[in-house]
This record gives C-alpha cells, structure tokens and sequence, in this order.
C-alpha cells in the first residue's frame, strides 16, 4: 500500500527527521510554535526539540534575517518561516544584500545555511497583499537557490536538500499545495536541485507550470487529451538552477512551449524560460512561445474578479489548443474545477 | 607598574599601528592602487582598542565598512587586510571583497557590510548561536550612529534582550552619519536609552579615552561571560578626523568645523598612551611596526591579482542559481 501524505505533512515530517538527524537545525518565524503550527508543517515541534530550537519570533523580517544569518555564520542551520510571501519584502536586504552574497564576497571564507520557507497565498480573498509569488525577485540574484516544488514528494526530498544544503535556499510553497496529496516515503531523501520533473509525457505542446501552476497544468493536460492533443507537464521544481535541459528536450520534440507562473509574467520566471528556449532554439525551426500567469493588475479580493486575475485549467487547455491548431480556431474545455479553489475556506 | 607598562605597551602597539596603517593607506591611495572606497577611522581607534584588548582569541566582533581599527585590534591579518584593499589575490577576501568587507574568521573577525546597520542582527544570532552550543565566547558588534537610524538596530535590540544574549552593543558615536548631523536625524538624541527601552543596561563613555573605554567594557565583558548579565550596550563618543570616504580631510565643506575637531586632537589617544612609555620602549613598538606595515604592503604590491577564473569561484558550494 502506498505511503501517502498531504504536501504539509511531507514538510513537516521533513523538517522533523532532520531535526532528529541534525541537532544544529533550528526553526523559528512567526507563529511557528502556535496550535496552528503554520498549517501543519511545523505543528508540535517545539515540543519535541524545545523552544531553544524551535520558537516564534518578534514581528521583525528583517532583523530575524539578521539573526538567522547570524546563526548560520557560528555553524547553525536555521529554518526561517514566513507565512506570506509578501512578508519576506521586509527582509529583502538581508537575503539580498547579506544572505545571497557572503561566500563571495568574503572569498569563501564563511557560508550561510539558511533555508526561507515562504508561502504564496491565494483564494478566498486573500488579495493585494496575501497572494503574490515573488520568486523572480530571488532568481535573479546569484548565490540564491530557488526551489518551488509541487508534490508532496518533491516537497520533502528538495526541503530536505534544502535544510542539509550549506548555501542560502528560497523554498517557496503555495498555500493551495498544501493541500496536495501523495505518495511520500517514510525514510529521509532528497531531491537533487536543479533538476526538473516531467508530470506527463507528450509530443504535441510542452507545458511548463510553476508551483501551483503545475497542478493546473496538469488539469489542463486532461482536458486536452479528451480533444487528441497531448501536452508534456514540466514542473521546473528548481527555479535556480533551473533545469533547462529537460524543457529544451522536450520543446525541440513538441515545437510548442507555454509557461504558466502563479505571478505576473513581467521580467518573471515565465519570461526567463521562454528566453532561454528562444535563444537556445534559434537557427533550427522556431517555436511557438507564450508566457501566462497573473493579469497585469493588483490582486483583487472580490471572487469574481480574483477569478479572472489567475490562469487555470480551462485559460490554458485554451491557449494550447490554439497553439497546437494554429489555425485561429478556438476551443475551451468544460469548466474544470480546482477542488483547492473551490473547497478553500478562510480566514488564512 | 610592570603589568601596567607591559599593558600601555600593548595599547600603544596596538593603537600606533592602526593609525600608520591608515596613514599609509591615505599616502597610497592617490596612486590609484587601491581602487576601492575606504572609510579612515583616523581619530576612532580607541574605541576599538579599549574594547579588543578585553577580548579572547574566540571571541568574535562584527563591524561595519569604517572596519580597519576594529579588524586590526582584534587581530585581524595585516598583510591579507592591505592585500585585500589592493584587490589582490592574497588578500582576506581574495579581493572581491575590499575595505568594506573585511574579514578574518580565525582571528574572530566576521565580515563586515557596506549596508549600514546589516551587521547588528548578524551579531544578535551569532550570539543566540553560542548560548545554544553553550559556549564561553562572546560577540560584540561595533556599529555607528547612523545605524542607530536602522529598524534593525531597534529589532537586533529587542531580541537579544529577549534571548538573554551574550552580546556587547558598541556604538561609535561620531556625531553624524556621512555629514548628517545626529541632531537633524534624532528627535532624542540619546541612544543608551533606546537600549535601555529594551531592556539592555546601557552607559555613555564621553571620553574616547582608551584606558576608562577598557575599564568599563572589560567589566562588562566579564559580566556577559560569567552568565551575570545578558547583552550590555556603551555608547563611545568619539570623532572621525578625516572625510567620510576617502584619504582627505573635509573641513572647508561647511557642514563642519575645524574648531569642532580641534579637542579630539588634543585629547588624542596614539599621542597620550605613547607618552605613558619610556622613549625606548616607544621607539622599539615603533620600529616593529614600520618595519610590518612595510612588509604589509610590500607583500600587497608583489602578490598577484586573482586570475579570470577566480569570477566564478566562491558564488556556492555546489552549482547555484
């Protein structure tokens, strides 16, 4: 029978083994030690490892950065947890500044094992500043790595790379995949960065969806085969280093690549990938290109205009189609629905 | 007397060699060979003199981009400091890292940041950490008063009184920030209450005087390391002589006066402790420190520039982003 667990579950029993395995591992950020125990993913630690290990922290991003950086200087692993992306704003100069930047500018001499854990919000009206996937700010820094994975397994294997990595990591984790269900093993293991993961295999068009988008991906992937097209699922898993070898295989077979990002495709991850694709592929024939994600506006809260403001299966089942036929014909799937999305209920 | 000789000996080693440095670094840098920003802490050294010389090999200090004095008083490698200025490959950051990021891990010496304030909470988990690992060493961080505009000053404040952490909070206070004057820029301008807001014991030393900046912190020091006290905080007034960044003075400019530096000169620390040592005893600190700084930059000017393939190096252990 397999093992199976929900994506909060694999990060917290993640975080728990290399707690056990690891005593200079250590977790904190806002809320980490409350009954919610930041959904689940870090519930009832402190009891289990105490509270010098595992413990909530003032309101304070920026200067608990600081201290994680600190910490990690003097041989510590800290684990920073952020419940909204949108909250890591606030300690950008230390991540930026300090965090990405210490093995080199210091020649080497010092590392900084620190993981970031920082959830991307969504649904249920959780609006301007709850819901934006900012991950493109940290992939263009070096001396970041950004891992984004999507299902329960990847969630534990590449948090457990993460924790066990003696450089700074972004793990960004969506709200909604939280949610997500699958098999996850029992035993510690990680997944390699910088490695991506195909989710379906096809010849027709190559859909590469991030975080959260791969899922929808994958609901437009069904929706597509019910009309004969196939469409390859790439979920990047890693944003950097990003596997590019894996999407260009597979673009040099289908000729055909969307990108969907659960951000704005401005200067973003969508754009990084279809340039690269492009640059790459240039000189043999050219591919058809697209990049989709947030409408270019301010997240809104009301349900039907936060409706609008997202990809989902149905916008990208769409645009494929229309790629793949290239002939202006258009066709849109019945509605498909994201149990996520439907089931959520607030307030967080 | 002899245990005070031996002590004003080491002072004045300490204190004569970080000026000549400086000067020496002020008479190179119009040759161009140093093309990076320095930051003299001409007139600042007893600061970090008085505050060092109670420190332990393990301790460690976190400082700020004006880092030379508590670098080299905390024993940081001379020859890698002025390798490092000159972009060299020897230097302590294998010269991608310049006088604003100096660092010597061995001698207890972390990196310093050119982003004012950033080193304060670095100092703060530094600290958390040792309590945690229950080691004896403690940490101090030395950081202007500019830093004291910080958000992460009030917050580094906040947790390591809350963490009960051994820390020593050194502020530098030399009255502006680049040449911002510490009135236009604080309603209150009393920093040692901001630290006691928080919880954290906290004197004013207005004298910039070595000896009095040793007594009273290394009592301190003491109190932090048996476990009597969590973080304690001094404020040392002291005065900046030379421009913000750069070799000059900057007196003509209008934003201050000469007659302001005038009673920082006269109290000054290199002249005063060296006129507490016999003659010989002065001339042979002297000597030996000629005689270093000159082979300090000598090695600087023979040692290589890093080759091309050393712009990839250092990014992360394994392949990063």
């Amino acid at each position: 029978m397999e093992r199976v667990l929900t994506y909060a579950q694999a990060l917290l029993e993640a975080t728990e083994q290399e707690m056990e395995r690891d005593p200079s591992v250590i977790l904190f950020g806002i809320g980490v030690d409350d009954f919610k125990g930041t959904w689940g993913t870090t519930k009832d630690l402190h009891l289990k490892f105490g509270r010098d290990r595992v413990f909530d922290t003032p309101l304070a991003e920026d200067g608990m950065t600081g201290v994680a950086i600190g910490a990690a200087l003097a041989g510590l692993r800290p684990i920073h947890v952020h419940i909204r992306m949108d909250f890591v704003l606030l300690a950008m100069n230390q991540i930026i500044n300090i965090a990405a930047k210490s093995r080199y500018m210091y020649g080497g001499s010092v590392s900084v094992p620190l993981v970031v854990r920082s959830v991307i919000g969504r649904s249920w009206g959780q609006g301007a500043q709850h819901s934006q996937g900012l991950h493109s700010y940290f992939t263009h820094v070096p001396g970041l790595k950004v891992v984004a994975p999507s299902t329960p397994y990847d969630g534990k294997g590449a948090l457990t790379a993460s924790i066990r990595d003696n450089d700074p990591v972004m793990f960004i984790e969506h709200r909604l995949i939280h949610f997500q269900k699958g098999h996850v093993p029992q035993n510690p293991y990680t997944v390699p960065f910088g490695k991506a993961r195909i989710l379906a295999s096809g010849n027709d068009i190559t859909l590469v969806g991030i975080s959260y988008m791969a899922v929808e991906c994958m609901r437009a992937q069904r929706c597509l085969a019910e009309v004969g097209i196939q469409a390859e699922v790439i979920d990047p898993v890693c944003l950097a280093p990003l596997d590019m070898d894996t999407i260009l295989n597979s673009v040099a077979r289908t000729r055909r690549l969307i990108v969907v990002d659960t951000a704005w495709t401005s200067c973003g991850m969508s754009g990084e990938i279809v340039a690269s694709v492009a640059e790459q592929l240039q000189g043999s024939e050219r591919p058809r290109l697209q990049r989709m994600g947030y409408e270019p506006v301010t997240c809104p809260t009301t349900k039907n205009l936060e409706d609008l403001f997202y990809p989902n299966p149905q916008k990208i089942a769409a645009a494929a189609y229309s790629m793949v036929h290239d002939n202006g014909s258009s066709w849109m799937p019945r509605h498909v629905d994201s149990p996520e999305v439907v089931q959520f209920r607030g307030p967080f | 007397m002899e245990k005070k000789s031996v002590m004003y000996e080491q002072l004045y080693r300490s204190l004569y060699r970080i000026r000549r440095v400086e000067e020496e670094v002020a008479r190179i840098y119009p040759t161009d060979k140093i093309k990076s920003p320095i930051h003299l802490s001409i007139g600042q050294e007893a600061v970090a003199v008085g505050v060092c010389q109670t420190l332990k090999p393990q301790d460690i200090v976190f400082g700020t981009y004006r880092s030379h004095a508590s670098y080299l008083a905390k024993g940081g490698d001379l020859k890698k400091m002025i390798a490092e200025l000159y972009g060299k490959e020897t230097g302590c950051a294998k010269g991608k890292g310049g006088s604003m990021h100096l660092i010597d891990v061995h001698a207890g010496v972390m990196g310093a940041s050119a982003v004012v304030g950033t080193t304060i909470p670095h100092a703060v988990g530094y600290a958390y950490a040792l309590k945690l690992q229950k080691k004896s060493s403690i940490v101090v961080t030395f950081f202007g008063d500019g830093a004291c505009d910080e958000g992460a000053f009030a917050e580094s404040l906040n947790f390591a009184a809350l963490k009960k952490t051994p820390l020593l909070f050194i502020c530098e206070n030399n009255s502006y920030s680049i040449h911002s004057p510490q009135q236009d820029r604080h309603a209150k301008p009393d920093i040692c209450g901001r630290a006691i807001a928080h919880g954290i014991p906290a004197e004013r030393i207005e004298s910039n005087d070595v000896l009095e900046i040793g007594k009273r912190v290394g009592a301190a020091v003491d109190k932090i390391r048996s476990g009597q006290s969590g973080p304690l905080f001094f404020e040392c007034m002291t005065y900046r002589w030379m421009e913000h960044v750069g070799p000059n003075e900057d007196y003509d400019f209008g934003y201050r006066s000469r007659s302001e530096l005038e009673p920082w000169v006269a109290s000054d620390q290199v002249s005063r402790i060296a006129q507490l040592l016999d003659e010989e005893a002065r001339r042979e600190v002297e000597n030996t420190v000629e005689t270093e700084i000159r082979e300090a930059f000598d090695f600087a000017e023979a040692s290589a520039f890093p080759p091309s393939e050393e712009l990839y190096t250092d990014m992360c252990e394994n392949p990063c982003g």
